[in-house]
């Protein structure tokens, strides 16, 4: 934390790096099924039947619509499924945000302050630019959101690159200070608080210009918007940046071994700064497209309540800070965030337990994939079964 | 990149950036913070001599904590005064400012102050053997419910101690056997931690409680009368009657230097969190010593938490009642250098802020708001401006692996 630039060889990536070898897809499935197992468990211990739970977590989830594939948004499955897929949009790019920066070797926890500076940008562009036509007004609301994530994110890059301030604790700050921003922005006299209604504490309606266009629903009932192709995009964009750039390259570098990056030329404050920017590039975007998506207007009760910069962690650890992995466990996610919510009927949990088992589920994942040794212990365990198992067919042969 | 560490490394910014410098410019920020609120500019809104207030006493206490800490000292009261007086001036018409700025701040202060000097006091102990404790917010908050709980239906808020203390040191345990024993990075850790105590303390009061509200009733933690005192002018409102938990902060902050700094234990907890290695060389048990810190650390900051619901709430739980004051408190443990009487001060100021911003609320909500996200600031300038001045523990997050 006291010097000023990354030295730490045993950094977060180069373990990730390790771990990424290791147990390829087999351990994230596994950490998921324990964590799924054991909040069973608590469901069980506090009477209710675990299998139905997570049985109407699935359909509320809108995931059995796989087995009656309809696009009549006016039934349930369909319904739902357009919910989870919005949340699902929304945290792969929170889940990005995270991953991005671990991939040089920083823990962006201050998604959620880069998501919410977003949310306002996107909210002030959108209703203040009135009269565009749509395309260049979603076009500036999107691109400007994006970039006062990255600004956001960028200071923490910043004080890492010049003063070595420990991306964490900066980022934990910023996140907190975004949130009181939101307060005063939506609260009672503040500047973006409704023009019309100065009672509310809540923010104006974005333009009709600047909402995005609805593919899969009604506009006025949550549809699914184009925001969600965005999203699927910046899964490619990640991969792309990473792999096929020479940025992307100089980032990864820097995550293994900075100082090894160091010394083959590669200017390891710039990049810092740069990947925290793209970082929080994406969590602005998040913002961006939950604004313009389907939200329209941010209320300062809906601050705290919001979790879905947190929930990228979650998102990004899982997906092991790969595009696809991202893609994949941003889908879990999503259904466990509307699934346990609002899409489910209270028949044999209620939503406001089962809201919270995703929290649990959430922990767990967490807890157990940034767990070295946990991971390496069933990698090894895997390793160990093979040869034995190689040699009894071996010893069998020639018997 | 390499051009802005020039730009911070030549004389005429070092100069700028020197400590006294900074005080004296903390004087005048605070004479100025006065100045705009009285006739020849006599600005009517209260936020732009608080604005100026905060730089002037940030601009302090950096001071301070250089090492000029007569000059910083003073720069801070003038600029509290400077606040003081600018609020006075702006609000001289209406009067408000006595319904503000009275002794029951004192207490009040004390009240918001008290779960983060728990919860700096915990981090400390934890980040002092090496083990980053993000997890605090979560350890207060499985401390806030269970500790009302246990208080409702043991019965007595000393069991709500107990209980809320215990729940706190479980779940600091699988912490600690994670980032030890598995050596789990401490970051993420702690992160899992405070979505295990959202998810668990959410669910079980919903289950429990059916998602309502803990019934009336619940035995909380009693105040202290001071039979002289508290029938006083001044001092009576502000310490005469003053929660248990919050006497209990003070005599925990002295206990807590004094065990790590003038006992061996301590020295041991310090040696784990310098150097590991040497420490297991002549025979301390890192394993042992950081576990105990760990849970030492879920056991005080779950007693801030009980405070929280059953002392200052007084016996109520509400969905993720700790609002984020487990991270407050890990900034007063920064802001205060990792040492208890800093953490205790940091958190006072923090505390102060947090009263302030209640009682300005129906005002001004921006210089509440203000005053709200103060402590969030005063650590990012800390911890950016400071510069190698605040020294975590050279250990601190690093997993030990024995030999």
């Amino acid at each position: 934390m006291t010097e000023p630039g990354p030295t730490a060889t045993d950094s977060f990536a180069s373990k990730l790096a390790l771990k990424q070898r290791a147990g390829g897809l087999v351990v994230p499935l596994l950490t998921a099924l324990l964590a799924f197992l054991i909040g069973g468990l608590v469901v069980l211990a506090t009477g209710h039947n675990p299998f139905y739970a997570y049985h109407d977590i699935f359909d509320g989830a809108g995931l059995n619509w796989i087995f009656h594939p309809s696009t009549n948004i006016a039934h349930t499955a369909p319904y739902n499924l357009t919910q989870t897929l919005l949340q699902t949009t929304t945290l792969i790019l929170t889940g990005l945000a995270v991953a991005f920066a671990f991939r040089c070797g920083m823990f962006n926890i201050g998604g959620q302050g880069q998501y919410f500076i977003g949310l306002y940008v996107a909210n002030w562009v959108g209703y203040s630019f009135q009269g565009m036509s749509p395309v260049p007004h979603i076009l500036l609301a999107v691109v400007a959101a994006t970039l006062g994530g990255a600004a956001w994110a960028g200071i923490a890059g910043l004080l890492k690159a010049t003063v070595g301030a420990h991306e964490v604790i900066t980022t934990i700050m910023l996140n907190w200070i975004a949130i009181w921003i939101g307060e005063w922005l939506f609260g009672d006299g503040g500047p973006l608080q409704n023009a019309a209604n100065k009672t509310v504490p809540i923010s104006n309606d974005v333009a009709q210009s600047a909402k995005l266009p609805v593919f899969w629903g009604i506009q006025n009932l949550q549809g699914l918007d184009i925001g969600f192709f965005i999203g699927i995009g910046a899964l490619f964009v990640f991969w792309a940046i990473l792999n096929r750039t020479t940025l992307g390259f100089e980032v990864r570098a820097v995550g293994f071994n900075p100082e090894a990056a160091a010394y083959a030329g590669i200017n390891v404050r710039r990049n810092l700064v740069r990947a925290m920017a793209i970082s929080g590039a994406f969590a602005g975007l998040a913002g961006a497209l939950d604004m313009l998506g389907y939200l329209y207007h941010f209320g300062v009760s809906d601050i705290p309540v919001s979790n879905v910069g947190f929930l990228g962690i979650a998102v990004a650890l899982l997906g092991r800070n790969t595009a696809v992995g991202v893609g994949l466990s941003a889908l879990l996610f999503g259904a466990l965030l509307f699934g346990t919510t609002h899409g489910l009927s209270s028949n044999v949990i209620q939503p406001e337990l089962a809201g919270n088992l995703t929290y649990m589920i959430q922990g767990l994942v967490v807890l157990f994939v940034g767990a070295d040794l946990l991971i390496l212990y069933v990698w090894n365990s895997r390793k160990k079964l093979r040869p034995k198992r190689t040699s009894t067919t071996t010893a069998g042969a020639p018997a | 990149m390499t051009t802005w560490v020039q730009r911070f490394d030549n004389p005429l910014s070092a100069r700028i950036r020197d400590a006294r410098n900074m005080a004296y410019a903390g004087i005048a920020f605070g004479v100025l913070a006065a100045f705009v609120a009285i006739p020849p500019i006599e600005t009517r809104s209260i936020v732009w001599s608080i604005l100026l207030g905060i730089v002037a006493v940030s601009l302090g206490i950096w001071a301070v904590t250089r090492g000029h800490r007569r000059v910083g000292w003073g720069a801070v009261a003038s600029d509290i005064l400077g606040i003081g007086l600018g609020i006075l001036a702006t609000k001289s018409g209406t009067g408000n400012l006595e319904a503000v700025f009275n002794s029951a701040l004192i207490a009040q202060t004390f009240a918001f102050s008290t779960p983060l000097v728990f919860g700096a006091i915990a981090g400390m102990f934890s980040e002092r053997s090496g083990v980053v404790n993000i997890g605090l917010e979560g350890m207060m908050l499985m401390g806030a419910f269970w500790g009302v709980w246990g208080a409702d239906k043991g019965g007595s808020w000393v069991v709500g101690i107990v209980v809320g203390m215990l729940s706190g040191g479980i779940l600091a345990l699988i912490y600690a056997y994670f980032a030890i024993h598995l050596r789990a990075d401490q970051i993420v850790g702690g992160t899992a931690v405070n979505f295990l105590a959202l998810g668990i303390t959410g669910y079980f009061f919903f289950q429990i409680y059916n998602g309502n509200y803990v019934p009336q009733g619940v035995s909380t933690i009693p105040n202290v009368r001071i039979p002289g005192i508290a029938d006083m002018k001044f001092l009576g409102p502000a310490i005469g009657d003053l929660n248990l938990m919050i006497w209990i902060s003070f005599i925990l902050v002295i206990v807590a230097y004094f065990v790590l700094f003038k006992t061996p234990i301590g020295l041991r907890i310090r040696a784990c969190g310098e150097h590991p290695r040497a420490a297991d060389t002549v025979g301390i048990n890192v394993y042992l010593v950081r576990y105990g810190c760990v849970v030492l650390s879920g056991l005080l900051a779950a007693a801030g938490g009980v405070y929280l619901s059953d002392g200052f709430g007084g016996g109520t739980f509400t969905d993720n009642m700790t609002e984020g004051r487990g991270f407050i408190a890990l900034a007063a443990m920064i802001f205060g250098n990792w040492r208890p009487f800093g953490a205790f001060g940091a958190a006072v100021l923090f505390g102060f802020s947090s009263a302030v911003a209640l009682r300005l609320q129906v005002y001004s909500a921006s210089a509440s708001t203000l005053f709200n996200v103060l402590p969030y600031v005063l650590t990012l300038i800390a911890v950016a401006g400071v510069i190698g001045r605040t020294v975590p523990p050279a250990a601190d997050g690093k997993p030990y692996r024995k030999q």
